[in-house]
């Protein structure tokens, strides 16, 4: 047999021994078998220093081309091999996508204080600032600064906890308006809500002796009602919806004049009229009005030069409104079933 | 509330609007309409009826069968339990098919073996309100006036085919706590006539001169009294539609004279009170403050102490009536009076009110008068009333009026700008329409070359300024015709004050780490004192306390957060809830001196119980101390505050003294926290353990604001060796990382404790601690000859320091 026919037998074997390699170990063993340095191409070309100088380049040649054959098969072989023991791992390895991933206990704000964010996220983007004020308050500045004298009628509207004669807990957020401008006199403009807890003597469904107020203040050379129209507009459209629309009723505050009650459009009837609404197509949300010149003489200005509004909103009704709560006292309870649903 | 009802309105204005525009009309001028009854609707088939006959039932004692007429048709044989009526009585008959209040279908029956066909019915069952109606007929069936024709539909009889507007009006319109009042305000939105109800009464026998007169003490707080004399009074029940109209506006008729004062009292606003003329001694009225110990017994039946500050009408004998609040029972007017003397008064409204809250006696006329009633309308009121008892046959009036009248009531007038009005709405109203505004409601308006002299009328007594007339005119130019428009001027940059960022900070990274937010009220009850565990000494104990607190419940200012939280977790666990973590943020309040507001801190509380949530590939951590120390550790880290420290805290009666720490900063206490005190668990019925803690917001917010500056990345990498030494359990561990950081020398950047281990080897009463330390410095790579030399320091400190024995 001549060295070409063994080359070719050897070619033909190699790549038999290839196809039948189940794994890697096997394929390397044909490699060696064929290709190592003991291997049988290696012995065959070993044998052409026999071979004549005209047959030499010749069967070197075909053995060349032998090789690069085994070579090249042996590539292909191997990564054919490496695809299919990948393929088996990652199948072994697949796992229930469907159990639950890995418990993280996340918390949540309460809902008053999302909704409170919101409103006051909404007022300073306006270039309002945020004022604070005492919870424990003076009668002068719950009441007798904002108009409303002892015995005065409209006290009635709001039934007061008292600590002393002359202390109370506050009724409403309107004194930071009179304590803000009181610091700020004679500057301007004042440019302020006053987020807090207020406290009144009622406890029902739709009352709790403790509750939550945003105050709006804003004072200078010429604010006018149609700017407080405005103001509250913009807030209607992004605390509720670009379809929201607002509707100022005459009402009374002793510390505004004129006073108004905002309403906006129901947005679960969409002004149609529907249980939420009781069926007016309206919800009142705040109260407002332009501030009382008594009370802007009272807290340092002078009425003829400034004038200003005031807004005064209640943080569970919005809340309710927004999550469509029924009972106030929920937001009270404090049950966990209820803050994780916020 | 003002109960207005539509048909009584239309005798003072046409309205030719329907019922729902004029609602709507009123609400948005300011007069918020809050309802619109239809009290009549859905009554069907219900007519007055004569009783002719009334039969025993053969089978029942209970029951009798009455034969009823309804002037036409058939007699109709009725069956009824009732046994308030008799034959000739006139009383609402629900034939077969009629349709009742709330639904109820009446059809042709059978009673214990007689046939039914129909109903005799009661007011109730004709959707009338009980306590408005004359107690004999409250319950029972309603008796009708025996002169009603018969045969008529029930709701035209008896006022049920009226339309009701329930008026929630502000404390501002007391002018409007009247028909006339409301009816003003129509005419002026519809631009209609109003007209005033008539007063003219023809008086006989003797003038009221010489038979009663009136002296006035105090002046500042009765500006004007008008009595007049009725004489020959028979007393009983008033007409039907008197009836019908003191129901409509939720007043209960009694009799003739009382009814008409009240009458008069709706409809015009003036408060009446008729005092039995013959039981006041000589006529005489006298109006003065009551003396020191002076008493009264009221129409109520109960003895009032009176006081110097309460106005009283009294005649030579003593107090008769407590001026505007409430009458006398020994003056009242009973079945027996003949003769009437009726007061129309005008008080201090202040006066008023502070007398009827003092003496827990608010009334329809209390309420008025505290609202401001008009000071020139005492004597038409008094008219009024003259006239209407005329018109009821109900008595004579003697000629004329005693009117003592010391302080003339003076029209105010008020300058108004017409610019101003601009000014402050930011609309041009034209001139035209605020003269016509103003006119329409009544003010006088004389123009003085640009400016507008304003009188107000004298019902008005809410409107003193020119911003009060620009009011007017804004509601009735309607607010909804005003622009929206933006504040022109300074533009104001809106930011979250450090403080308040912090806040929201803390909150953010309180959710974060798994706890809820909740709110809880910021009063309590005195007990959470005692169920806190608080000494006899302590200070916290020294609370606000409210004058008029709810209930006892909520009677204290919070001095600590933490109650309320406990107060929740039991809440929760009572509902199976026992795994969770939740937090607050609020005041307390810690009374200051005499005089001075409390000093008012904010407070971050936090406070779980069980364990943080497990899955099936993660325990979840118990809730304990460590787990409230780390979240304590990851809120004061994420707040950049640094060098921190924790002591031990055995004198806090909320917790147990042997698992709580005071974390401070140098000097300043940050708080406290632990584990509660099984004692306070037990106060709070609480089934297990409750970590906790209590931050001084104050000091959060102080020592946070430091800013935080940048420190390169180390270059060369560092050398991590672990140490492990056996100790003394009761050895702090905070001491020992403070040695290992002492004696490690200046490369030493990390000291980390990753294992504890008792038991096995370990000697009885000691414990092996694993500490892992890295080495690092900025400027080169450190050797591990200098990095054991290290070791070997350490090591020693710690054995000298602690007699701690390394373990390989
Ligand atoms: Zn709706």
């Amino acid at each position: 047999m001549g060295l070409e026919e063994k080359l070719q037998q050897i070619q033909a074997r190699a790549l038999e021994d290839m196809s039948s390699a189940g794994s890697l170990e096997d394929l390397n063993e044909v490699r060696i078998r064929y290709l190592g340095k003991k291997g049988e191409l290696t012995g065959v070309l070993r044998g052409m220093a026999a071979l004549s100088s005209e047959e030499r380049p010749r069967i070197g040649q075909i053995a060349n081309r032998v090789r690069e054959e085994i070579e090249a098969r042996l590539e292909g072989r191997l990564s054919q091999l490496k695809d299919s023991l990948r393929e088996k791992r990652l199948s072994a390895e697949t796992i229930d996508i469907t159990l639950p991933g890995t418990v993280f206990g996340t918390g949540n704000l309460h809902p008053l204080t999302t909704v409170t964010r919101q409103i006051e996220d909404i007022f300073l983007g306006l270039g309002f600032s945020i004022a604070e004020g005492p919870e424990v308050e003076m009668d002068y500045y719950n009441f007798e600064a904002l108009n409303l004298p002892k015995e005065h009628p409209a006290r009635d509207m709001q039934d007061t906890f008292f600590i002393t004669p002359e202390t109370l807990l506050r009724t409403q957020t309107s004194p930071v308006q009179v304590r803000t401008m009181e610091k700020t006199a004679p500057s301007l403009p004042v440019k302020i809500i006053a987020p807090g807890r207020v406290y009144r003597r009622d406890d029902d469904a739709t009352h709790s002796p403790m509750f939550h107020q945003i105050e709006g203040l804003m004072v200078d050379k010429r604010i006018t009602f149609a700017d407080l129209r405005g103001v509250l507009q913009v807030f209607a459209e992004k605390m509720f919806g670009p379809e929201t629309k607002s509707r100022f009723r005459p009402s009374y505050f002793p510390f505004t004049e004129p006073s108004a009650e905002v309403d906006i459009s129901c947005g679960m009837c969409g002004g149609e009229g529907c249980r939420v609404c009781s069926h007016t197509g309206w919800l009142e949300i705040l109260g407002c009005g332009m501030v009382h010149p008594r009370v802007l003489e009272m807290s340092g200005y002078n009425s003829s030069d400034v004038t200003g509004f005031a807004f005064g909103m209640g943080v569970e009704r919005i809340t309710m409104l927004k999550y469509n709560l029924d009972d106030m006292r929920l937001l009270f309870d404090n049950d966990v079933r209820f803050l994780a649903q916020f | 509330m003002m109960r207005v009802s539509l048909k009584w309105l239309r005798d003072y204005v046409d309205i030719t609007i329907p019922v729902r525009e004029l609602a709507d009309r009123l609400t948005m001028a300011g007069l918020a309409v809050e309802g619109v009854e239809s009290p009549g609707e859905g009554i069907e088939k219900v007519y007055s009826g004569k009783i002719l006959q009334i039969s025993p039932h053969p089978n029942a004692d209970r029951l009798t069968i009455c034969r009823v007429t309804l002037g036409q048709g058939e007699d109709l044989n009725i069956v009824t339990g009732a046994t308030n009526v008799r034959e000739g009585h006139v009383v609402p008959v629900a034939v077969e098919g009629a349709r009742l209040a709330g639904g109820l279908v009446i059809k042709k029956s059978k009673l214990r073996g007689v046939e039914s066909r129909g109903m005799l019915c009661s007011g109730q069952e004709l959707g009338l309100d009980t306590s408005v109606m004359p107690s004999d007929q409250a319950h029972g069936i309603m008796l009708l006036d025996p002169s009603t024709p018969l045969g008529l539909d029930i709701k035209g009889v008896i006022g049920l085919d009226d339309t009701i507007l329930d008026l929630e009006l502000t404390p501002n319109r007391g002018d409007c706590l009247s028909m006339v009042g409301v009816a003003r305000e129509v005419a002026a939105l519809l631009g209609e006539r109003l007209s005033l109800p008539d007063t003219s009464a023809v008086g006989s026998g003797l003038e009221i001169e010489g038979m009663a007169r009136v002296d006035i003490i105090d002046p500042g707080l009765c500006s004007r009294y008008v009595a007049r004399l009725f004489r020959n009074i028979k007393i009983g029940p008033s007409p039907a539609w008197m009836q019908d109209r003191l129901r409509a506006a939720g007043i209960r008729p009694i009799s003739n004279l009382v009814d008409i004062t009240n009458y008069v009292m709706i409809e015009l606003g003036q408060p009446l009170h008729a005092f039995d003329y013959d039981t006041l001694k000589d006529g005489h009225i006298i109006v003065r403050r009551a003396e020191k110990g002076e008493k009264m017994v009221t129409l109520d039946g109960s003895e009032r102490n009176l006081s110097e500050d309460m106005l009283v009408i009294a005649d030579p004998g003593g107090p008769v009536a407590v001026a505007g609040v409430m009458g006398g029972l020994a003056t009242e007017v009973t079945e027996k009076t003949v003769n009437v003397l009726l007061e129309s008064a005008h008080f201090n409204p202040v006066s008023i009110r502070r007398t009827a809250r003092s003496l827990g006696m608010r009334s329809e006329a209390s309420s008025r008068f505290e609202k401001g009633v008009d000071p020139v309308a005492c004597l038409r009121a008094a008219d009024r009333a003259a006239r209407l008892l005329l018109e009821l046959g109900a008595g004579e009036v003697a000629p004329g009026a005693v009117d003592s009248y010391p302080v003339r009531s003076v029209p105010k007038t008020v300058v108004l700008k017409p610019g101003r009005v601009e000014h402050v709405l930011g609309v041009e109203v034209p001139g035209q329409e605020i003269v016509s505004i103003l006119r329409s409601l009544e003010f006088t308006v004389n123009d003085s070359g640009g400016e507008l002299l304003v009188t107000v009328p004298s019902h008005r007594q809410d409107v003193f300024l020119e911003e009060d007339l620009i009011e007017e005119i804004a509601r009735m130019h309607g607010y909804n015709r005003i622009p929206y428009t933006l504040p022109a001027g300074s533009g104001t940059i809106g930011a979250r004050t450090p403080r308040q960022s912090l806040e929201v900070g803390v909150k953010d990274t309180m959710t974060s780490l798994g706890f809820y937010e909740t709110v809880t009220y910021s009063f309590t009850a005195p007990s959470t004192l005692d169920r806190a565990g608080l000494p006899p000494d302590s200070p916290l104990r020294n609370v606000l306390r409210l004058q008029n607190p709810l209930s006892e419940e909520q009677s204290i200012m919070r001095t600590l957060l933490l109650p309320g939280l406990l107060e929740v977790l039991q809440r929760n666990a009572s509902r199976r809830t026992t795994d969770l973590a939740l937090f607050e943020t609020g005041r307390i309040f810690l009374p200051s001196g005499d005089g001075q507001l409390p000093l008012e801190k904010q407070v971050l509380a936090a406070a779980a119980m069980g364990s943080a949530p497990s899955g099936w590939n993660r325990a979840g951590q118990p809730h304990d101390f460590y787990y409230m120390k780390g979240v304590l550790e990851a809120l004061l880290d994420r707040l950049g505050l640094r060098g921190y420290s924790f002591a031990k805290e055995s004198g806090h009666s909320l917790f147990h003294p042997g698992k709580a720490a005071r974390v401070t900063v140098g000097e300043a206490v940050i708080g406290v926290l632990g584990e509660i005190h099984p004692d306070v668990l037990e106060n709070y019925s609480l089934p297990q353990s409750v970590s906790a803690m209590e931050v001084d917001f104050e000091v959060l917010a102080e020592l946070s604001g430091r800013p935080r500056k940048y420190r390169p990345l180390p270059k060369f990498p560092g050398i991590e060796r672990d140490l492990s030494l056996v100790v003394k359990k009761e050895i702090p561990a905070q001491d020992i990382t403070r040695t290992i950081r002492k004696s490690g020398g200046q490369y030493l950047q990390e000291v980390r404790l990753f294992d504890i281990y008792h038991g096995g080897q370990v000697p009885a009463g000691c414990q092996s601690m694993a500490f892992s330390l890295k080495f690092q410095a900025e400027d080169r790579t450190l050797t591990d000859q200098e990095v054991n030399g290290w070791m070997t320091t350490v090591s020693e400190a710690l054995a000298g320091q602690f007699g701690a024995g390394l373990r390989s």
